[in-house]
């Protein structure tokens, strides 16, 4: 079975869904649902993850998917890592998505400090899944620190534009040991299938769905884009070319 | 560069002729604009885009979806002191007014805290006057140090300060600045203040910047309408916005825009801002700051605040008292103005669900700040 394996996790899914912006808790969980994620971030700074009663965590069934704090509004590795502690004090698993972004503007991820804190983070024992900027040299630093995935951005935080970082996003696949999901800025599902089709090994998905007309159906439309993009990269694409080529080549001849 | 610098390059009487001059050629180019310059939101604030309210409008929800999604910050205002050395001639808190003063103890102020926190608050606004003997840095530092635990963001909208006195602020807890500069006209201020330290124009345009550096996340800014002309006011508050975004590019900005409500004192507008006007100059905000958080009070009517709802607001207040110790002792004498939407925070909240809007309560938490 093709599964994604995260940390010696396995996972079935190979989209992750955010759960910002949504608005309300049921436009949220019908998302997730739809989707068939098994992944589930949610920003520290809008829970309280003393509270069991918290009303976003209240709503995630924690059997049917792994939580997975993020340190978005961190400004700097220090406060991102202290976030992060605290999730785990709190009783959550020691996976964490690294978010570190000063920019409160395109919210675009600081490669100084993510580095710093992932660092820190990996030695402290968590599952680390940083969120960077399409940048290879900086994914092949992170994962020598020993990060469990690189997440680079397509585009923008929320911006829907898809895939613009194509061409650094095609290099750190090439050189990928880790699993790479495309986070950020995926606004259709035909740029989950894009990435996926690239060779991405999940994308993570969330203002589409949080601002879709139905979260659900949307969730749905990219879990189809997420499982038709990665069957394509499987199969073998074809490559494309500029020319339209004889599908009998000018030596079909000799096998006559 | 100040943002002072940059505002001394401009004659507002010549910004007031160049957005009356704007044509619907130029509001249907802004309109139509990636990004919106400054000429473009001078089309967008002008007489001509009047007649394109409806475009503005969608075009203002649209982006909002998008940065903010339907989610709407709720916070509430704690006044902590009416005390006031400040001449202000539009403000229920001006020295001169007879109007019973106070400065809440510590255990008043925790009082009202609490008060909030059982409403479900957890983002609050610490509101004083200018007086300095009775609500200094040291008591601010003090309030924080005691309510802190009960929330996850603290702001203030007290006076301005050196860069010292916000570092001290930060320090104890605070993450948040509210500043209005009432009116970016000089002269227009100089009449408006006539004593106190608040007459000092270029000390309280300067002080956001004072903060950014000390290391403020989220700075506030703002006119007060109903003072100058509201277009030129919108533009120099769009201006400030730019500057202190360029500059402190980690801070997160938002802008108000605070309209004048009756106060005690009976002070009468100067250039009053219809409901027309207030939608086109918060529909032309949010295009020219697609990434700023836009505060709408209880100074607006619930039909009104219903209505502006999906222009571009991102938080709100609700169940707000202006007077010190309001919310606990239930005596609104001392309150700084009248609110208009007096509808509690529940009732907010329910108002906000059925339109298809989350409520957030906590968006910040106390482990930003270490603690």
């Amino acid at each position: 079975m093709d599964s994604l394996m995260i940390a010696g996790r396995s996972f079935r899914s190979r989209l992750m869904v955010g759960t910002g912006k949504f608005s309300s808790n049921a436009a949220m969980v019908a998302a997730m649902e739809g989707s068939g994620c098994e992944i589930v971030t949610v920003a520290l700074r809008r829970v309280d993850v003393d509270n069991p009663h918290d009303s976003i965590l209240a709503h995630i069934d924690r059997e049917k998917y792994l939580l997975l704090p993020n340190t978005s509004g961190a400004r700097d590795a220090e406060e991102a890592v202290r976030l992060a502690r605290l999730a785990r004090a709190a009783g959550c698993e020691p996976w964490v998505k690294l978010e570190v972004t000063p920019d409160p503007f395109y919210l675009l991820p600081d490669p100084i400090e993510t580095l710093k804190a992932a660092e820190i983070l990996v030695k402290d024992g968590f599952v680390v899944l940083p969120y960077i900027n399409a940048d290879p040299v900086l994914a092949k630093r992170l994962q020598e620190a020993g990060t469990a995935t690189v997440m680079p951005l397509g585009a923008p935080i929320g911006t829907n534009k898809g895939v613009r970082t194509r061409d650094s996003i095609a290099i750190i696949i090439e050189q990928a040991i880790v699993p790479v999901v495309v986070d950020a800025g995926l606004g259709a599902p035909s740029h989950a299938a894009e990435a996926m089709e690239m060779g991405a090994d999940a994308v993570l998905v969330n203002t589409a769905l949080a601002v879709a007309r139905d979260p659900g159906a949307m969730g749905a439309a990219f879990r189809k884009g997420v499982e038709a993009g990665r069957e394509g990269y499987l199969a073998g694409l074809g490559r494309q070319q500029e020319r339209a080529e004889a599908s009998s080549p000018l030596t079909g001849f000799l096998h006559n | 560069m100040t943002f002072q610098q940059i505002l001394d390059r401009y004659d507002l009487l010549e910004v007031e002729a160049r957005i009356a001059a704007k044509q619907p050629a130029d509001v249907e180019a802004a309109l139509a604009a990636d990004h919106p310059g400054l000429d473009d939101f001078m089309a967008l604030l002008s007489p001509a885009a009047a007649a394109y309210l409806e475009p503005m409008a969608q075009r203002a929800h649209r982006l909002t979806v998008q940065r903010f999604g339907k989610t709407i910050l709720m916070y509430a205002p704690l006044y902590l002191s009416n005390e006031c050395t400040n001449g202000c001639r539009y403000c229920g808190f001006n020295a001169r007014n007879e109007v019973p003063r106070r400065t809440l103890t510590l255990d008043e102020a925790e009082a009202e805290a609490r008060v909030l926190h059982e409403r479900g608050f957890r983002h609050l606004l610490l509101v004083t006057g200018e007086a300095p003997k009775a609500a200094d840095t040291d008591y601010l530092a003090a309030v924080v140090a005691r309510i802190r635990p009960l929330f996850s963001s603290l702001s203030i909208e007290v006076y301005p300060m050196e860069e010292a006195g916000y570092r001290q602020v930060i320090a104890a807890g605070i993450d948040g600045l509210t500043l209005y500069q009432e009116t970016y006209d000089r002269a227009l201020y100089a009449e408006m203040h006539p004593f106190g330290k608040k007459r000092d124009f270029a000390f309280r345009l300067s002080a956001p910047e004072h903060a950014a550096r000390a290391g403020m996340r989220r700075i506030g800014i703002g006119a007060l309408l109903g003072l100058g002309k509201f277009r030129v006011e919108a533009f120099c508050t769009g201006l400030h916005a730019l500057h202190l975004a360029r500059h402190y590019w980690r801070t997160h900005l938002t802008v108000s825009f605070p309209r004048m409500r009756p106060a005690d004192g009976g002070f009468q507008p100067l250039n009053p801002v219809s409901d027309r006007d207030f939608v086109q100059l918060i529909c032309a905000l949010r295009l020219l700051l697609p990434d700023a958080g836009l505060v709408l009070s209880t100074r607006e009517s619930a039909q009104l605040r219903d209505n502006l709802l999906p222009l571009g607001i991102t938080q709100m207040s609700a169940g707000s008292c202006t007077s010190p110790g309001g919310y606990a002792e239930k005596d609104e004498s001392g309150r700084q103005f009248i609110i208009d939407d007096d509808r509690t925070p529940a009732e907010v909240e329910a108002m906000l669900r059925s339109r298809g809007y989350d409520p957030v309560w906590k968006d910040w938490d106390n482990a930003f700040h270490g603690r």
